[in-house]
């Protein structure tokens, strides 16, 4: 449940948004692309409101948004290289996507972007051999195939481990700054949201108590957030 | 106080008496007893001596009715694979709305609602004698199995991957064809072929009411007390269903399933 949120997104930079468990941060997330149904409202996306497009307008929209998930969801039994082209469904008819006719230039940004994320010889192998950090970079360069205007992370590094953690935010902020698109991202880990975001929004209770900079973010705030303090320690 | 470790249940304990009861008073109804069975077993011994040695010499008439059975099983199977596609995708109730996956599910049900050889009846009734009634009626019991099966794996895949794909804007059809069917297709091929191996056992009954294959050839038989014939066509049947169980398992492999 969501109430009384209004925000406002810069076109660059990544926005964190932290808070407990079941506060809504997963919903504010999907109710941009509409995942899930905002009851009422709006999101203002590229001048126009989100939640009053019809389904195939909706549809149009949600190419330029890419989204990354924190269990992946990548389709298992296709191979990698059909995963990232996944991205590009949207542009293509599905009888084309069926026999997989993809356009030239969308396979050559496909293996251009496994060479970015560090998959280069991992094309043809089916996505369930990988590795946790592997499938995730396979789900940022998928959501990078469609050459998102905004980007949208539901708790990216929650399953992966520390290392593996900085290193899909880095690489996120990486393609954020190359590209130039702004990033929302749902995080758990505070130090990680302080160390990457340039933005920090707190949530507690499906409201919004704080929105600035990652620096100023204090104990007190932390506090105000999650409630209690004894973690704190 | 005396205290129960194990109480009775009273109500089970009736329902055994009763089932017993029942069993011993439909055996006496239907002279099912060990004196019919043993004379029953004497009359059984006479047919197994003329059913050896198998004749093969009408080999010509066993090839075409064993080759129209198989034809039935084929176009039956791929026929009720095409019907069963789009009407289990119809019918998944995690994909599609109430009004399309009631209908669905009621055509399903219809169609597994009676026993193929009764289908098989009515079809010969309908277009005449042969194979095309054969055929159109293991169709219907193959939408009837296949449907069901299909509409269960699909209703149990995972929707994450889906929302995954429908996120990237891509237009159903193709959510479809990459976050559904990968999911689900080695099941399907596994159904396909126990559906398959279930369309050749039944192709070689159809024939029994008219429905064409080789059934007809085996029920003339019977009627001519052509033993050692039956025996040929019995022996053939086996040898095709083992044929058709190596095949499948030869399949599967190719699809990794």
């Amino acid at each position: 449940m969501l109430r009384g949120i209004d925000l406002e997104f810069a076109p660059r930079g990544i926005t964190a948004v932290i808070g407990p468990s079941g506060t809504g941060k997963s919903t504010l997330i999907r109710c941009i692309n509409r995942l899930v149904e905002p009851t009422s409202g709006e999101v203002i996306f590229e001048g126009r409101d989100l939640v009053r497009l019809s389904r195939a307008e909706l549809r149009l929209a949600r190419r330029r948004i890419g989204m990354v998930f924190q269990e992946y969801n990548l389709v298992e039994r296709l191979s990698v290289m059909e995963n990232l082209l996944c991205g590009r469904l949207g542009y293509l008819s599905p009888l084309k996507a069926w026999l997989r006719r993809y356009p030239a230039q969308d396979i050559a940004r496909a293996f251009e972007l496994l060479d970015t994320v560090g998959l280069g010889q991992h094309a043809h192998v089916r996505a369930d051999s990988l590795s946790g950090g592997q499938r995730q970079r396979v789900g940022i360069a998928r959501a990078m195939m469609q050459e998102p205007k905004l980007l949208l992370a539901d708790e990216p590094t929650s399953s992966l481990d520390p290392k593996t953690s900085v290193e899909i935010m880095g690489l996120m902020k990486t393609l954020a700054d190359t590209h130039g698109f702004p990033v929302i991202i749902n995080i758990h880990n505070v130090a990680l949201a302080q160390r990457f975001a340039d933005r920090v929004v707190g949530m507690t209770g499906g409201r919004v108590v704080y929105d600035g900079a990652p620096g100023a973010l204090t104990e007190g705030h932390l506090k105000e957030i999650y409630g209690g303090e004894d973690w704190l320690e | 106080m005396n205290r129960i470790a194990f109480p009775p249940n009273w109500g089970a304990r009736a329902l055994w008496l009763l089932f017993a009861a029942y069993f011993v008073y439909a055996a006496g109804q239907l002279e099912f007893t060990p004196a019919r069975f043993a004379s029953g077993l004497e009359h059984g011994a006479k047919f197994m001596a003329r059913l050896f040695p198998p004749d093969f010499r009408r080999w010509e008439l066993l090839a075409k009715g064993m080759l129209e059975s198989l034809q039935i099983a084929a176009l039956a199977s791929a026929l009720g694979v095409l019907i069963s596609l789009p009407l289990s995708l119809a019918a998944a109730r995690n994909l599609m709305p109430v009004w399309a996956s009631w209908p669905a599910r009621a055509v399903m049900v219809l169609c597994r609602s009676f026993h193929p050889m009764i289908v098989a009846i009515v079809f010969v009734k309908a277009v005449g004698f042969g194979a095309l009634a054969g055929i159109l009626a293991l169709t219907i019991a193959s939408v009837g199995f296949l449907g069901k099966l299909m509409t269960e794996a699909i209703e149990e895949i995972s929707l994450k991957q889906v929302e995954a794909v429908r996120a990237t804007g891509a237009p159903f059809l193709s959510v479809v064809t990459y976050a559904v069917l990968p999911q689900v297709f080695s099941r399907f091929i596994g159904f396909v072929s126990y559906e398959t191996d279930a369309n050749l056992r039944n192709s070689t009954m159809v024939g029994i009411v008219g429905a064409g294959g080789i059934g007809g050839t085996l029920f003339a038989a019977f009627q001519r007390f052509d033993y050692d014939f039956v025996c040929a066509i019995v022996l053939t049947i086996i040898a095709l269903i083992m044929a058709g169980e190596v095949l499948t398992m030869r399949i599967k492999k190719i699809f990794n399933a």
